[in-house]
């Protein structure tokens, strides 16, 4: 059957899944939310905040025996859940998960298609390129040939979610094995066919052909009729870094005319038959309890439908315009509750801590026989996704199942939170994440996919939430707010000789200092956010790194030491003193400056990614209003695989970072949001970009990390410590100048 | 009420008052232009109103009466991309690309109005428009590109 989507009018993948004849019994999770409740409590973490610590997993409901039932005839090769996954996350999902529970699969049908099954999402980290580069190399086939199905919780393996700067380094390697599994069982069929050795076959173009005696055999021939399905094989020889065609090139976005010319359906873009538009009533503050509500107004236009069930109270309409019409008839009244406002964020996050921070004699020792020392407090202020598409989720409900599209980080996570909202097992919901408008970690919740699902239960009637924009300001959840307290000391002869640092709530990724010191202390700990708080393109790390870089550039500065050299004196990576020490001298470290003018630079590792940036300032004399001139980046990730979209996430991570840095931060006062709009929440724009370079160290002897997270911890301190060259000001918050203008 | 649209004249209900972005997605269906902010703040819902680049958030369906609205949807031509369509994909400009109707509406509308825009006109003209994956320095090139092929 044909989706009953509005598809546009082009031919994009996503809108023709329900093509697949599916549908089998297979489908037996067992999550332990005690357990989950349990741990989250013991951690204080929300849900959602993965950096802080890794929750327990659900299994996967795709296996060994319903392959074929799936997928229909054909050559495959899957890989099951612990070849992906390693260490104790492995342990403790393959406790819950069958043996041979399969984390991701490549399928070649009897017509040559190929498609690739994976839970991770696009979100324009293109990564639906990158992946499909990796498995048209292995199997000698161009990129347009290779579909990807993402994100479907129907037809794609369960994945914990798209976050983390995990695809590339866990995804991609796997996929290549996989890629090439499939490629020497294509070989062996042959072989087989033909009566000779695999070894000797040669492949161009989807078709095994041999070299001498001419005999060829499309991929189609070979898979049709076929029901072959391997593990994939470990050992297996793929194609050497060194004759990559088509990885390690910049291949352009997959479908990239799609999204030129509008006809990309996002979630927000979809229309069922009979739709409705979905509106939910919202408090004006954080945390309300409703005291009274009168919806008589709104129950008399026509076409319109509340619902109430609760506190929760949303209406329908056939057009948005009458759902936002009838929203603003309801008459509610709300009981405010007192809660921390952004004055006291930072006392308060001290204050509620849940312990105290361990002391450690060694470094208390050392610090007090220190011959200089630097003692600092970092106030890292709420900071919000703004992802330019907010939260949309569509719903129907048939025949007791309940189908939903969302725009989600973790389409098996919103499963789950459905799975939990109506009681429904999970083989009736089904989850599906078309390529959305961006996340950054913002979106690994399903608000709008539940909203939707509950007023179209009640109406009887596919329903869409499209979220506002004060919406998302207000309802989505924050980067983490942090307070980190760092004490550094040298030795007489210019050495760091202790280091201690506690990091409040902002979390624990990028605590560890890369810088070698005898005596060293680094504790997370966790507090009471007043704001909802969860994942962001690397939260902590921003936050530690900030704290790490600026108290590692007041040392060099406290003994009139160059804050190049002295890094290189105490690092011992050598990864990460290549990416510094290429990057300063591309920046230029050592040139002239004007005396209104400053240099900074940062440097350090998160997720696989290396990262070194250098800044160039200037300062206002007069008015101290700070102007950033340059950003040069080095990144190091190990082997590239698309070198322009590297590029791309790279630039994207530095200018989207330079907001956090310079002037982005939520305010708030006692449960109210103070800034939710555009207007008011001021993000990086064209005026605010400046020059920027990259400089990209390919590694091809390294397996490849992900990009999208490290290349923005180094941005933040490296103005910080140029504005410090400049005017000797050591400007210990996030943002720095949030009025533009160094506060006198 | 009549309301022309890439060439083409279409009856819509005007009743509730929508602006005209909601008439656009949801009438039309034409959801290349997207909501972002709903103040004008954003750009992401630019169409091109007899040549200018105007944020259909804010603008009433019923304003637009006896203008000519030029949509993303309506750039190509005979199957033949827009210029600077061809430009922003050959420069394989974007990430989530959720910006990218109203950046292309916005770059359009710039290069009607002043063929050779200085880096500092081209800036100035697509301020209003947000990027979230701040793909700007690949925008930009895009448009130099645009201005170059259409010089």
């Amino acid at each position: 059957m044909k989706s009953s989507l509005s598809t546009g009018r082009h031919d994009e993948p996503v809108t023709h899944w329900d093509d697949y004849p599916l549908r089998d019994s297979m489908w037996q999770i067992k999550i332990n939310y005690k357990h989950m409740k349990k741990q989250q409590d013991e951690n204080h973490i929300f849900p959602e905040q993965y950096e802080l610590f890794e929750k327990k997993i659900a299994g996967s409901p795709i296996t060994r025996r319903s392959f074929f039932k799936r997928m229909g005839a054909g050559i495959a090769s899957y890989l099951v859940v612990s070849d992906i996954l390693a260490g104790p996350i492995a342990k403790s999902f393959t406790r819950e998960a069958a043996e041979d529970t399969i984390g991701a699969w490549i399928h070649v049908n009897g017509e040559g298609r190929i498609t690739c099954y994976t839970g991770k999402v696009e979100v324009g980290q293109n990564i639906r390129t990158s992946l499909a580069q990796v498995v048209a190399e292995e199997l000698f086939v161009k990129v347009e040939d290779i579909q990807f199905i993402m994100g479907d919780t129907l037809l794609t393996p369960y994945d914990r979610g798209t976050f983390g700067s995990l695809t590339t380094p866990q995804m991609a390697p796997k996929l290549r094995k996989a890629a090439a599994s499939v490629r020497e069982l294509l070989k062996a069929t042959a072989a087989k066919e033909w009566n000779t050795s695999s070894t000797s076959l040669q492949l161009e173009q989807g078709i095994v052909f041999h070299p001498s005696n001419g005999k060829r055999l499309s991929y189609a021939q070979l898979a049709n009729g076929k029901k072959l399905a391997q593990r994939v094989n470990e050992d297996v020889q793929v194609v050497p870094v060194e004759d990559w065609k088509i990885a390690g090139t910049s291949v352009p976005k997959v479908n990239g005319k799609f999204y030129i010319t509008g006809s990309h359906k996002y979630v927000s873009d979809l229309k069922l038959p009979d739709m409705q538009y979905g509106k939910v009533l919202r408090p004006p503050y954080l945390g309300a309890k409703l005291t009274s509500l009168d919806t008589s107004d709104a129950e008399k236009v026509q076409g319109v439908r509340v619902v109430k069930d609760g506190d929760f109270v949303g209406v329908t309409a056939p057009d948005s315009t009458t759902a936002k019409m009838a929203l603003a008839m309801i008459n509610a009244e709300w009981e405010r509750k007192k809660q921390p406002s952004r004055k006291q964020l930072f006392s308060h996050l001290k204050e509620n801590a849940n312990k105290q921070p361990d002391k450690k004699p060694n470094v208390e020792e050392a610090f007090a026989n220190g011959a200089k020392k630097v003692t600092s407090a970092f106030h890292v202020d709420y900071i919000a996704h703004t992802p330019l598409e907010p939260r949309a989720g569509l719903a129907e409900w048939k025949n007791g199942e309940l189908n939903v599209w969302t725009g989600t980080q973790r389409p098996f996570g919103v499963q789950e939170e459905l799975e939990k909202e109506f009681g429904l097992a999970k083989d009736k919901i089904r989850v599906r994440m078309p390529d959305t408008g961006s996340g950054y970690g913002g979106k690994h919740t399903g608000e709008a996919g539940i909203e939707a699902a509950k007023l179209a239960k009640a109406i009887g009637k596919p329903v869409k939430v499209n979220w506002t924009r004060e919406e998302e300001f207000m309802w989505a959840y924050c980067r983490p707010a942090g307070l980190i307290e760092v004490r550094g000391a040298l030795d007489a002869n210019g050495k760091l000789a202790a280091w201690e640092m506690f990091n409040y709530n902002s979390g624990g990724a990028g605590i560890e200092s890369p810088y070698d010191v005898p005596a060293k202390h680094q504790q997370f700990i966790s507090s009471d956010t007043p704001l909802r708080q969860g994942s962001y393109r690397a939260l902590a790390s921003t936050a530690n790194v900030f704290a790490i870089e600026s108290v590692m550039n007041d040392l060099a500065s406290e003994q009139g030491k160059d804050p190049m050299e002295f890094r290189m004196e105490h690092l011992s990576d050598e990864r990460l003193r290549r990416v510094l020490k290429d990057t300063a001298s591309k920046f230029g470290w050592e040139k002239e400056k004007r005396s209104d003018r400053g240099f900074g630079l940062a440097c350090g590792f998160v997720k696989g990614g290396y990262v070194a940036t250098c800044a160039e300032v200037y300062v206002d004399p007069e008015t101290k209003e700070v102007k950033v001139l340059k950003l040069v980046t080095g990144f190091e990730c190990g082997a590239i695989l698309n070198p322009r979209h590297l590029k791309s996430q790279v630039l994207g991570c530095v200018l989207q970072g330079l907001g956090g840095a310079l002037f982005e931060a939520v305010d708030f006062d006692n449960g109210q949001i103070l800034n939710a709009a555009f207007s008011s929440y001021r993000v990086p724009r064209f005026k605010d970009i400046p020059e920027t370079e990259v400089l990209l160290i390919n590694r091809p002897d390294l397996p490849p990390a992900g990009a999208g997270e490290a290349p923005i911890i180094g941005v933040a301190p490296a103005i910080r410590n140029a504005i410090q060259d400049v005017t000797g000001e050591r400007i210990n918050k996030l943002p720095l100048v949030p009025s533009g203008k160094i506060r006198a | 009420m009549k309301i022309n649209v890439n060439g083409k004249s279409h009856t819509i209900n005007v009743s509730a008052n929508p602006t005209l972005l909601e008439v656009l997605r949801e009438q039309l269906e034409l959801t290349g232009t997207k909501y972002g902010c709903g103040e004008a703040a954003c750009g992401a819902c630019r169409v091109m109103m007899d040549g200018t680049a105007v944020p259909a958030c804010i603008t009433p369906a019923v304003s637009a009466q006896g203008k000519d609205i030029t949509t993303i949807e309506g750039l190509e031509k005979n199957g033949k991309l827009h210029p600077v369509q061809e430009a922003f994909l050959e420069e394989d400009v974007f990430q989530c690309a959720y910006c990218a109707s109203g950046m292309i509406v916005s770059a359009v509308a710039l290069l009607e109005r002043n063929a050779s825009p200085s880096r500092e006109e081209i800036i100035e003209a697509m301020n209003g428009n947000i990027c979230r994956c701040c793909t700007y320095p690949q925008i930009m090139a895009a448009i130099e590109k645009a201005k170059t092929s259409k010089a």
